[in-house]
């Protein structure tokens, strides 16, 4: 579904990724695990097109097709979803028009009719149960006064409103308490299903306790250092980073 | 550039939409101004007596004045001898039905979406259109009348309520009020006058529109509104020029006048053509609103949606005279390309206990430059009155300019006066969030400023909120239909 290969990212002229290569096939959760600055979060916005990183070399392709050359809308229409670290607020905007938006834009890329209001409410009740959002949530502003937990949560809530076939998952956990994790790990597992592949960005082994990744690969200073099945993931909760820095003579 | 800028820069260069010229005969008076002049429209218009006094006395006062050069804005130098002071469609519009009525005139109705025909009676729009200065037809003015109400072109109601207008006209803004108000008295041709009764609630809402269309003609239009005691009443004005290249003056006054207890609501969507891409053509907006609140209690409240103009000048202003009543100030202004807009009000406490909301949204774009200017004056004899302004500024890039001049005079101990400001570029983080849910830049722009206007959008009445909302994306898209 996804590959990258070899790839180089700079920001203003600073280069953070430096040869990445990564598979993705359908069905698969990937997780992404690493200390603060080793560009986990860069390679998270390269994927869905965040226009201030400069892609110096390399090549991604996703579902066969040239990812680097899509607008960000393109890609998402495509199927590739992130959810956002700190989501962002859109005063006066209506969450609830603002999603409808983004379904109609995506079932009109489709070549299907677009959903009636009253259609998308019903479909929105549905999905609004798999992580229990709040009802009146959908009512305000986009993100407008959400807590941190109701911001991931509803991050989740559009995964499911758009059903895409690579989500992003970056830094979920950071700002949840123990409910609202589960909340949101429930949420992605119920959501998982054999076309579709899931990269979950994050700092701590917590998450994937919840969300049980098929591959950890371990990012240190733009590298992947490491890759391994899930028991990765405890020995580095175990041993912490400095047992990766130490491994690789760092 | 960035792409975003890129898309920035194409969708807010999008060419005007009503950009269309209607071939009408029509009836214009020889250019430039003079006391003969003046007597000229007195007698086509067959005004009674004070009206030549009055606009005689307007014109001797402008005379003496000055062009005001406090605002702003970079205005060309205009040569107000050069343009003509009357245009009237040749064919005198007197019809029983629309059968008669000019068909490219109805067709250049057709194109502006105005409500003529019978169908929009089930909207509940009546509609005064006027079109280079002559009153064409008047819509549900029978059922206005079951009410009392009167709903006219401001000519018949000189010809059939004289004592009326003689009454009210120049009440709030006397003849020698400023430059353009004083040309204005002076030479107005048409425009729209309503009364409502004591203890009347306009059932509909009033509508009229405007619409420049012969080359080179000053539009000068006047509407005066009187809400006698206990009575409500909602007017929308909105208005469209054809496109051209001269620049085209106009200078319009309302007035409005609220006795005890009665409410007026004064909408305005205005999106006369702003010149093209490179500041070409276009209308000076020159425009003197004010309402007065002459009674007790009474409420006046003014909502602007503003896209058009070259240039605008115009400050909706309320003059709260009796004790407890309310001004209120709603506006949105959005500016692209090369225009200007000097735009804000003026609120003035005289009466106890007045209140006063002020919320300006301005929106530039372009290499447009965007002010607010406000005045709030309390008054030492206005106790215990309240004013709150708010004026945001949004930016859509770096090349257009924002600028807020507040200018606050409080007179009295007991009064609390509060002015509230911020300015902020479209965020790219925002645009970026809406990508990344299939939505392009462009729809994502249109939906972040709605959003941004969305506490005045939602002081319009509905039919009006839809269009304006729709207004603000053409002004800023390049989806035009």
């Amino acid at each position: 579904m996804l590959s990258i290969k070899n790839l180089y990212v700079s920001i203003e002229g600073k280069e953070i990724l430096k040869g990445i290569n990564l598979e993705i096939k359908p069905g698969e959760i990937h997780a992404i695990m690493g200390p603060n600055g080793s560009g986990k979060s860069t390679l998270a916005n390269v994927l869905a097109g965040k226009e201030e990183y400069e892609v110096t070399e390399g090549e991604i392709t996703f579902m066969g097709e040239d990812l680097l050359e899509m607008a960000p809308e393109e890609r998402a229409l495509k199927g590739v979803f992130m959810s956002f670290q700190y989501p962002v607020e859109i005063p006066g905007v209506p969450m609830v028009n603002f999603l409808k938006t983004a379904v109609n834009e995506l079932r009109k890329y489709r070549g299907e009719e677009e959903l009636t209001a009253g259609e998308f409410l019903k479909l929105m009740r549905e999905k609004k149960e798999l992580v229990e959002l709040d009802t009146q949530l959908t009512n305000r502003s986009v993100n407008e006064g959400f807590s941190g937990g109701e911001k991931k949560k509803n991050e989740i809530f559009q995964m499911a409103l758009l059903e895409p076939k690579l989500s992003i998952l970056d830094e979920t956990d950071s700002g949840l308490d123990i409910d609202a994790l589960k909340r949101v790990a429930h949420g992605v597992n119920a959501l998982r299903n054999p076309e579709n592949a899931t990269i979950v960005v994050t700092h701590y082994q917590r998450l994937l306790e919840y969300i049980v990744p098929d591959f950890v690969h371990v990012l240190y200073q733009g590298k992947i250092v490491k890759s391994s099945g899930k028991e990765l993931a405890f020995e580095l909760e175990e041993k912490g980073y400095d047992w990766i820095k130490q491994e690789n003579g760092l | 550039m960035t792409d975003q800028d890129k898309i920035l820069a194409e969708v807010t260069q999008s060419d005007y939409k009503y950009g269309f010229f209607t071939d009408i005969e029509t009836e214009i008076i020889e250019k430039g101004l003079n006391e003969d002049v003046i007597r000229t429209i007195w007698e086509k218009k067959n005004e009674p007596d004070f009206m030549l006094d009055f606009r005689l006395d307007a014109y001797r006062k402008w005379q003496k004045m000055k062009m005001p050069n406090w605002a702003y804005l970079k205005v060309p130098p205009f040569d107000f001898q050069s343009i003509s002071y009357y245009a009237a469609p040749k064919k005198k519009p007197k019809y029983q039905s629309l059968d008669e009525v000019d068909p490219e005139l109805l067709e250049t109705f057709k194109k502006l979406g105005i409500p003529l025909d019978e169908q929009k009676h089930l909207a509940g729009v009546a509609v005064d259109a006027v079109i280079d200065s002559v009153s064409v037809k008047t819509t549900f003015k029978e059922v206005l009348a079951e009410k009392g109400i009167i709903f006219c072109s401001f000519s018949e109601a000189l010809q059939e309520h004289p004592e009326l207008v003689r009454k009210y006209i120049g009440q709030s803004v006397p003849v020698a009020d400023n430059f353009f108000a004083a040309l204005n008295s002076a030479v107005f041709s048409d425009g729209s006058f309503c009364y409502i009764p004591k203890g009347v609630r306009c059932p509909m809402e009033l509508s009229t529109y405007f619409r420049i269309n012969a080359a080179n003609t000053g539009q000068f239009e006047r509407t005066l509104i009187v809400a006698d005691d206990d009575s409500y009443v909602s007017y929308l004005e909105g208005c469209t020029a054809p496109m051209r290249d001269e620049n085209q003056l106009h200078a319009a006054v309302v007035e409005i006048i609220a006795l005890d207890r009665a409410e007026v609501k004064y909408s305005t969507v205005q999106n006369w053509y702003p010149g093209d891409k490179n500041g070409k053509g276009g209308v000076y907006n020159f425009v003197t609103k004010r309402g007065i609140c002459r009674g007790e209690s009474s409420k006046i409240s003014w909502t602007q949606v503003e896209t058009g103009s070259a240039i605008t000048w115009k400050y909706p202003s309320c003059i709260l005279l009796g004790d407890n009543s309310i001004g209120e100030f709603n506006s949105v202004a959005v500016t692209n390309n090369h225009q200007q807009a000097d735009t804000g009000s003026k609120m003035i406490h005289i009466g106890k206990n007045t209140k006063s909301t002020i919320v300006s949204k301005g929106i530039s774009a372009g290499k447009s430059d965007n002010s607010y200017r406000g005045l709030v004056k309390v008054m030492p004899g206005a106790s215990n009155s309240r004013n709150f302004s708010q004026c945001d500024s949004l930016l859509l890039n770096d090349t257009c300019g924002a600028h807020t001049f507040p200018y606050i005079e409080v007179g009295n101990k007991s009064s609390i006066v509060e002015h509230e400001a911020t300015t902020s570029k479209i965020g790219e983080d925002q645009i970026f969030y809406c990508n990344q849910r299939g939505i392009d830049t462009e729809k994502a722009i249109g939906m972040i400023v709605n959003g941004y206007a969305k506490e005045v959008l939602n002081k319009l009445p509905m039919e009006f909120a839809v269009e304006a909302q729709k207004l603000l994306q053409i002004s800023l898209e390049g989806s035009v239909g």
